[in-house]
């Protein structure tokens, strides 16, 4: 199984042939066509709406379940309009008993926030040095950041690395969910596909002509050139570890929860008893990421696209 | 002094710039690997050795036992066996209409719209999200009691169904959770590989008669044929890991059974449960090893249906 190789080839190889019939002849009937091919149809527009509406109902309904009474949430047909009891959920929603929401907001702003930044930093490293650099063994430790990036190792080495938090006595402590999230294949991947497209080598050239060191370079071109893509990732890493649940749920207890315990938490306790308290403390787990989203959609929308090996 | 000309070639500068070029690649990239290596690489290797022992949380001893772990798995504990089946029927299940529907809907995307990045944000916004937000979310959609499609179903005049009873309910249901959340990430994957494909080969389809269904078969989908694979071995591994959607969907004590008779348990589940609530490391490590094995088979043969497909076209 050739994993490694894998995203080497998501880079579309050019076609082998240009068509053999040059696309010029504009007196054909054909020519009308050829913009027809991307001109929206009306099943287009009617598919994408449809496909829209079933993206984002569910968080629309979700804001209408916190806002009304849970008696509004049970009943049928559902509500479909928010109510005005949002402020007041919220409010009930942090004194609550069975989730302590402030600490689980607190505990995942510190992991995703230090795992956010290590990944960030760790890859402009390691991106600028496969993109840039020529150095013996590049090639084999570059197929091996690609094969970790596809093979999930932090999921599959769950249990020693549980055994290892455990040995420490590290369980219900914040570095042990931190740990190991510190780096990032994909990160390395994304940070070498942008350096190789903007920095020129000339530049890099010019600078160790004027005595620059290797480090001076990264931190004087590099990382300047590099400001939005560290942007993306960082967008990407966060929200990933912000929503990542298996290993906090392995290593943290109710007493120390991320904010993802504490929700699930919440949902176990009162599911059936309260559902618009539910659905509040979903709703406050989500605003941070939302509001990012909202905010920094073309950087996101971007980063997925180009991540993608294109 | 100079030394420019004779003995010591090299200056004091020029060693040490020679020192940073040879050295200090291995030095950027050395923060990466050693984190890989203490946090990758020795705990695959150290479940091996845990999965061939006897060894229980709290107890120093551990006896090597061979195979043990694995043969109690594979022949007496059914519930293994049924996770495995239970895991690739909801892979199959989530995967191939997400993949279907992507491919589709980036299809669209890739048309000359008005307003792209609002189109890209609406089909992305599940990926706002968590897992455990969805569960939430789903959990009340296909709820027995009060839930919406069983709702909907009275409605229409038909029975409402047990979601969570049966097993391919339950699947349907869990399924529904995992396309709603990537369906659109993996069409914005598909749509950056389709904006490569030179516009020329449209045109050239187009002067030949070509049909828009025909050219999305025959240009459109061959020329996604890489990044197809990477996507659906992607897929294989998340599916084969699935964790949090069938633990939300019925929350509660027990939620790691994966329902009354453990018709939703994946083998992540299973994994999980034996480690947590019974603290038995060589049993856990040896179920970690077979899911590891699973994955590769799955995503072996996933690569031989992808790449099959496409030689017919």
């Amino acid at each position: 199984m050739s994993t490694a190789t894998a995203p080497r080839s998501t880079v579309p190889a050019a076609p082998k042939a240009n068509p053999p019939k040059p696309p010029r002849k504009k007196k054909q009937h054909g020519a009308n066509e050829s913009a027809g091919v991307f001109a929206p149809t009306m099943m287009t527009r009617i598919g994408l709406i449809g496909v829209s509406i079933l993206s984002v109902f569910p968080l629309y309904w979700m804001v209408v379940i916190a806002s009304r009474s849970t008696a509004d949430a049970a009943g049928f047909p559902p509500a479909l309009l928010p109510g005005g009891n949002l402020g007041e959920h919220i409010q009930a929603a942090f004194a609550h008993p069975e989730a302590d929401l402030l600490l689980g907001l607190r505990n995942s702003f510190i992991i995703t926030g230090t795992v956010t930044l290590s990944v960030v930093l760790i890859s402009t490293l390691g991106g600028f040095a496969f993109a840039k650099l020529k150095f013996r063994g590049s090639k084999i430790l570059m197929g091996t950041v690609l094969f970790s990036m596809m093979v999930p190792l932090q999921q599959l080495g769950i249990v020693p690395l549980y055994i290892i938090m455990v040995e420490l006595e590290w369980l219900d402590t914040l570095q042990a969910v931190i740990l190991p999230f510190l780096i990032n294949g994909f990160g390395i991947f994304l940070m070498r596909q942008y350096v190789e497209q903007a920095v020129p080598d000339e530049i890099i050239e010019a600078a160790r002509i004027d005595g620059a060191s290797t480090l001076g370079i990264w931190w004087r071109i590099v990382m300047p050139a590099l400001r939005p893509a560290m942007v993306v990732l960082g967008l990407l890493t966060f929200m990933l570890n912000w929503n990542e649940f298996l290993w906090p749920f392995m290593v943290l207890s109710e007493q120390n929860p991320t904010i993802q315990l504490a929700i699930q938490q919440a949902s176990t306790a009162m599911f059936a008893a309260d559902m618009s308290m539910v659905f509040t403390c979903t709703l406050i787990s989500i605003i941070p990421i939302a509001v990012l989203f909202v905010v920094f959609g073309r950087q996101i929308v971007h980063g997925i696209m180009e991540g993608s090996g294109k | 002094m100079t030394t420019q000309h004779t003995a010591p070639r090299l200056t004091w500068r020029e060693r040490l710039t020679r020192i940073d070029v040879k050295a200090m690649p291995y030095a950027l990239v050395s923060p990466y690997f050693i984190l890989f290596a203490v946090f990758g690489v020795f705990p695959m290797g150290y479940t091996l050795y845990a999965s061939l022992h006897a060894w229980k949380i709290g107890n120093p001893t551990r006896e090597f036992v061979g195979l043990d772990n694995y043969t109690f798995l594979l022949t007496e504990y059914d519930r293994f066996n049924w996770s495995v089946v239970n895991t690739l029927g909801m892979f199959v299940m989530a995967t191939v209409p997400q993949i279907v529907c992507a491919m589709m809907v980036a299809n669209a995307l890739n048309k000359r719209l008005r307003r792209p990045l609002l189109w890209r944000m609406l089909i992305l916004a599940p990926i706002v999200t968590s897992v455990v937000a969805v569960g939430v979310i789903f959990a009340r959609i296909w709820g027995n009691e009060y839930g919406m499609v069983n709702g909907a179903l009275e409605l229409i005049g038909l029975d409402a169904v047990n979601w969570q009873g049966g097993r391919l309910e339950s699947w349907f249901a869990i399924s529904s959770m995992v396309d709603w959340r990537w369906m659109g990430y993996n069409a914005l994957i598909f749509l950056a590989a389709m904006q490569t494909i030179p516009k020329s080969l449209y045109e050239a389809a187009t002067v030949d008669g070509a049909s828009p269904r025909q050219q999305f078969w025959k240009i459109t989908v061959p020329q996604l044929k890489p990044i197809l694979i990477f996507t659906v071995f992607v897929s294989s591994v998340g599916g084969m890991t699935l964790f949090v959607e069938p633990l939300m969907f019925a929350p509660g004590t027990g939620a790691l059974g994966g329902g009354t008779t453990g018709q939703f348990q994946t083998t992540a589940m299973v994994l999980v449960d034996i480690l947590r609530t019974h603290g038995n490391y060589g049993i856990s490590s040896a179920a970690g090893w077979l899911l590891f094995l699973v994955i590769g088979v799955v995503a072996a043969l996933n690569f031989l249906v992808v790449n099959r497909i496409q030689g017919n076209k």
